[in-house]
């Protein structure tokens, strides 16, 4: 019985990282940019909810309607300017452009806010959980993610199928000069995707400095996180993404079980596993007429 | 220049000989990224597995008693050899994927090591064999080693750039498609020059080793060491053998004078970095170059017409 | 005389260090059918790429209406009324036959091309309207790739080889559509392969040769024999060539 449990923690967790990776995989499938700055974007949430959101006399459980559409703006206005110059270049540069901005934004976090560690102030809602069956054990607040992360990727995914802009995103997703000439504006459609990406990782973040301690540094393992689960789940599929970060989660709580030290490690190894088997992933999407 | 360098420990103040020991270390391993990214357009971001398993196999031998100078050579063949599996999982993906693996790889390495008692787990261990020599002797020595290193890794990385592989090299570059229907093996050549980097990753990660007393898996599997690699050979020039070197002079210059504020000068070399990759993709050598048509090692690339 | 609405002046377009088009000139009236003949790497596609904005010309200009299209992207080029119809149809491949057609209408302008027109021009779409386009047979697709362009209203359709890929019963019932095409206010640019159905359909010919206009007239005033030589440049009839170059 108690495999349930842990099973049911990886549903958990997995809730959470299917919620970051989002944003990876929507940047990915639609402007073909592996964001290595995804990870350091959502500390950086993290920080602007527990700095900034208290000159605004808010507690900072409500720094997320402040934060997201903040992180939205933030993220289309990047999209235009450096990242689309980078993707008019090519591949290459993107990725290290973006592993640039990393390395930049995690230093500057050092200097400006040092190393020591933060967390979003939730009150008793961060301590408190559930026990049924005195087997279980829910925390309220990871509850609350996986519900977020569901609530995201449907409406999400609702977006993304019924409305016109969504079909935008997906035409460009597919074949972006075809887009074009059916009179597409790439360049813009790209920066609502990016918007709906950094939106998605502010949320993350403020998310994961409700159950965690984070630091200048926490971006970098958790990107790995996000990766995993996008990969493991398929590119292109948003539902891949939260299958891939339920069996990530499921892996590493299963590892972490038998030895604290291969918590990690499996999540590693089950990614290894998906590259060498089935590299699409779970729910990989089709190659192009 | 040379001899300068080689007689440098007995002639300047022994905080500059490890500066300068730091130095030939990052040129290594520059070079090494350099030699994947910009010569065989493979773009890693897990090269610290190799620095790390280096560091790790010296520490192995030396642990077994061999002399940790000659552990050298010998970590190297073995991060040669660990390399050979790892490119039959790497090499099916190609640009943003094949990143990703090789931190995932370079993640798995750290996460192993750390978990084998025999290496000290995820305290580290104390590098054997050093106790013997009084700290100016080691310091000297390793100096050499890493100075050795270095000469062997620079000079041997041009002599492969002029030799048939890195003819091979420029062909899949300039057309893949039409190299492969030439009859070249593609897969094979990046296989071997996946195999080299690993190498000299591994030759790096043994003179960390040699320099630093203390081995710990977060300080050498760290992924700051990507970074360093990466940004040094963008600023100096991707796709020349100067520029990795020059990127690292840049580097070891800012650090240097900035290091006193903290992480600043990191954030500064990012940025620059940034601005580099999108307003001067050649790097700094690849624009001089360009412009006064200087070649130190000439082993670079034209595309387009010569002014 | 009808409206120019397309003209092409002294266009040159370079892939590299390739020269793909050299100083190509033409322009396309209101109501016309031109066809652009040429071998493969003649230079007909990149050609219509450029016109509809996805390359930057090295020299010479492309004018729409009178408005020079130098700085302007391809997506406003489709709201000006310049639609292209790429080739190898590049349908949406994740997406139905009615959300590609969707796509294409919404930027569109004022015109008889609805989607609703579109079901009563192809009359089996409607039944599989829902279906993903890889479910389509080629000259579907293609028919779907030329509605998704037409129901942006254009007033000139760019056509990339339509017929490449498809059986030549298809291609026939395709290229029947044109004239209809034509009748509702559209004017079009044909580049083929297949020399034959451009002649048959064209007001007027076009022929490109490694770059460069080989040959320009009407298909009445033409002689295949004058358009086998344009088409594959020298004199292929081996018994002549001591004789150099004939009429």
């Amino acid at each position: 019985m108690i495999w349930l449990n842990v099973i049911l923690q990886g549903v958990l967790v997995g809730g959470f990282y299917a919620l970051f990776a989002c944003g990876l995989s929507l940047m990915f499938g639609v402007l073909k940019v592996i964001n290595l700055a995804h990870g350091d974007m959502a500390v950086v949430a993290g920080y602007v909810a527990v700095f900034l959101t208290p000159h605004l006399h808010i507690a900072e459980i409500w720094s997320l309607l402040v934060v997201v559409p903040l992180f939205a703006l933030v993220g289309y206005v990047l999209q235009r300017t450096l990242i689309q110059k980078s993707i008019d270049r090519d591949p290459f540069t993107t990725l290290l452009v973006t592993f640039g901005l990393s390395v930049v934004i995690e230093n500057l976090l050092l200097e400006l806010y040092t190393a020591n560690a933060q967390t979003v102030n939730v009150g008793s809602l961060g301590y408190n959980s559930w026990h049924p069956g005195s087997i279980f054990y829910i925390s309220y607040v990871s509850l609350g993610v996986l519900g977020a992360a569901v609530a995201v990727l449907a409406i999400l995914q609702l977006f993304l199928s019924r409305t016109g802009t969504g079909r935008l995103i997906r035409a460009v997703a597919d074949d972006r000069e075809a887009a074009q000439l059916s009179g597409a504006n790439y360049r813009h459609i790209f920066g609502i995707a990016a918007a709906i990406a950094f939106a998605t990782v502010a949320l993350a973040g403020i998310a994961y400095g409700m159950q965690n301690q984070f630091a200048p540094t926490s971006g970098g393992v958790n990107l790995l996180f996000a990766f995993e689960a996008v990969v493991i789940g398929g590119i292109g599929s948003l539902w891949g993404t939260l299958i891939g970060g339920i069996a990530l989660g499921v892996a590493q709580v299963f590892g972490a079980h038998f030895n604290p030290e291969y918590q990690r490690l499996a999540g590693d190894v089950l990614f290894l596993l998906v590259l060498a088997v089935r590299p699409q992933g779970l729910f990989g999407k089709k190659t192009a007429l | 220049m040379v001899v300068f360098l080689t007689l440098a420990p007995w002639i300047v103040p022994a905080e500059w000989a490890s500066v300068l020991l730091n130095f030939f270390i990052l040129v290594i391993m520059a070079t090494m990224w350099n030699l994947l990214a910009g010569y065989a357009g493979m773009v890693s971001i897990g090269q610290q597995a190799f620095i790390g398993l280096g560091a790790y196999a010296t520490l192995y031998f030396a642990l077994k008693g061999v002399n940790p100078f000659v552990t050298i050579p010998l970590a190297t063949i073995v991060c040669a050899v660990l390399a050979v599996p790892v490119t039959f999982l790497l090499l099916r993906l190609r640009g943003g994927y094949f990143a990703i693996a090789t931190w995932v790889v370079s993640d798995t390495a750290l996460l192993v090591i750390g978990a084998i008692a025999f290496f000290g787990g995820g305290t580290g261990k104390l590098m054997p064999g050093l106790q013997n020599l009084s700290p100016s002797q080691t310091a000297h020595y390793s100096y050499l080693a890493t100075w050795f290193v270095a000469l062997v890794v620079v000079v041997g990385t041009y002599l492969l750039l002029r030799s048939r592989l890195g003819l091979v090299l420029a062909s899949i570059r300039d057309n893949e498609v039409a190299a492969r229907s030439a009859g070249v093996n593609v897969q094979a050549a990046r296989r071997m020059i996946y195999i080299v980097a690993a190498a000299g990753c591994g030759a790096a990660g043994a003179v960390l080793a040699v320099s630093q007393p203390f081995i710990q898996p977060s300080s050498v599997f760290n992924i700051q060491w990507a970074a360093e690699m990466i940004f040094v050979s963008m600023i100096g020039g991707l796709g020349t053998i100067e520029g990795p070197i020059i990127g690292s002079i840049i580097f070891f210059a800012l650090q240097q004078t900035l290091q006193q504020y903290g992480v600043w000068y990191l954030v500064i070399f990012g940025t620059l970095a940034v601005v580099i990759s999108l307003w001067e993709p050649r790097g700094l050598w690849g624009a001089f170059r360009d412009r006064f048509h200087g070649e130190l090692l000439p082993v670079g690339y034209w595309l387009g017409e010569k002014k | 005389m009808s409206e120019i609405l397309l003209e092409v002046e002294n266009l040159s377009v370079y892939h590299g260090q390739l020269c793909a088009v050299d100083n190509v000139s033409f322009s396309l009236r209101e109501g016309e059918i031109l066809a652009m003949i040429g071998a493969n790497g003649a230079g007909k596609s990149t050609l219509l790429r450029t016109i509809a904005g996805l390359h930057q010309p090295t020299t010479g200009s492309v004018s729409f209406k009178g408005l020079n299209l130098a700085s302007i992207t391809p997506n406003r080029r489709v709201r000006l009324g310049l639609s292209l119809v790429p080739e190898g149809r590049r349908l949406f491949s994740s997406m139905s036959l009615e959300e590609n057609l969707l796509v294409g209408a919404h930027r569109a302008n004022d015109g008889p091309f609805t989607i609703k027109r579109i079901y009563e021009l192809f009359d089996w779409m409607p039944s599989r309207r829902k279906q993903s386009v890889w479910q389509l047979s080629g000259g579907e697709q293609q028919a779907v790739a030329i509605g998704r362009a037409l129901v942006a209203n254009p007033k000139v359709l760019l056509l990339d080889e339509l017929s490449l890929g498809l059986a030549p019963i298809v291609i026939e019932r395709i290229y029947g559509l044109v004239p209809e095409i034509v009748a509702q206010g559209v004017s079009i640019l044909i580049v083929e392969q297949d020399v034959a159905q451009g002649v048959a359909v064209a007001d007027r010919v076009h022929c490109l040769l490694e770059g460069r206009t080989s040959l320009v007239g009407t298909p009445k005033e033409l002689t295949p024999e004058q358009i086998d030589r344009a088409y594959f440049g020298a004199d292929l009839s081996h018994s002549s060539a001591a004789e150099g170059d004939g009429a």
